[in-house]
């Protein structure tokens, strides 16, 4: 059974690690998700939970993941936008919690856009 | 929308737009129906917006011309024989209760209830959520409120937070089964 006691020792260990981030405090990262009625019904929900994933198992402190509305362009949906420091924004489009492991590794950890997935590549 | 998880998920999020600070989502299941209340505190509609809310091309969004959520959700319901009805006023809030009725065959399954509880938590961590699902005297529950009161300052869109809260409902929705 999952108890209310179980977050008290959640508190315990991330207090630590929450007073570490704010401290390095390193220009961020922001993955933004389109969760409207379009990207919800094309499959939204799981590449959100695919991004927070992968950014919490590789401790990817400076890097956010974020829920907005419409995009735009429901027919592309899910679509994902990532804004990096001194980088324009990239917007990704189609997305599957596969293609967002992909994302993560190759752009957000080692900064190679994955021009596959881009709006650009699939208009 | 492929299951009623995705629809609660939809229609909660207009209320996290509407900009309420508790949100309730309460299912309950009885022999041959399902009925889902959503309720918020948020900023509500008036009468003349209410009686068109559910026609496919009422929506104060600006990226598209046509709100889908709420005509989606009716269409839905009604599907299965069951209706919607949204109650709301300026300043007091809104409640959309759904009635499906689960022996039909154009009923959709429930989903994944616990990753849409989580997923709205994540979106919207300084809002309180109260989730309850009930079925044969038997319930699953989670109420923010409470969390809030043992994780002291932590937020609730950390993972790890958020891990609990999609074990603990899965859990007791396995309960239900
Ligand atoms: N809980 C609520 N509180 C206040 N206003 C609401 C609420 N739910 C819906 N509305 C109003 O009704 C409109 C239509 O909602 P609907 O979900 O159908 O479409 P939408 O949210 O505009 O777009 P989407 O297609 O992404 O859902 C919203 O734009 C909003 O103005
Ligand atoms: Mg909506």
């Amino acid at each position: 059974m999952k108890t209310l006691e179980e977050l008290k020792a959640i508190r315990e260990k991330t207090l630590a690690n929450i007073q570490l981030r704010t401290e390095t405090g390193e220009d961020s990262v922001r993955i933004v998700v389109g969760m409207a009625t379009c990207g919800i019904a094309a499959g939204a929900r799981p590449v959100l939970a695919a991004f927070v994933e992968e950014v919490a198992k590789r401790k990817l402190a400076n890097v956010s993941v974020t829920q907005t509305g419409c995009i735009g362009v429901c027919r592309l949906e899910p679509i994902v936008e990532v804004f990096a420091p001194g980088e324009e924004k990239v917007t990704y489009v189609k997305m599957t919690p596969e293609k967002a492991g992909r994302v993560i590794a190759e752009h957000i950890v080692n900064k190679q856009v994955v021009s596959e997935y881009t709006i650009g590549m699939n208009q | 929308m492929k299951d009623l998880s995705l629809h609660i998920l939809d229609i909660a999020q207009n209320s996290v737009k509407a900009g309420a600070k508790l949100i309730d989502v309460t299912l309950l299941e009885n022999a041959d129906s399902l009925v889902i209340t959503i309720t918020d505190d948020g900023r509500g509609m008036s009468p003349e917006f209410l009686k068109t809310v559910t026609d496919p091309f009422v929506t104060t969004r600006t990226t598209r011309k046509v709100g889908l959520g709420l005509p989606l959700y009716r269409q839905a319901a009604e599907l299965t024989g069951g209706s919607l009805d949204i109650a709301s006023s300026p300043g007091s809030g809104t409640t959309v209760r759904a009635v499906f009725f689960t022996g039909h065959i154009d009923c959709p399954p429930l989903g994944d209830l616990p990753a849409t509880v989580q997923t709205l938590v994540q979106g919207a961590p300084d809002i309180d959520f109260h989730y309850r699902h009930e079925k044969c005297g038997k319930a699953s529950r989670l109420d923010t409120r409470e969390m809030r009161g043992a994780l002291g300052g932590v937020p609730l869109c950390e993972a790890e937070v958020l891990n609990w809260i999609y074990e603990s409902l899965k859990e007791s929705e396995e309960t239900l089964l």
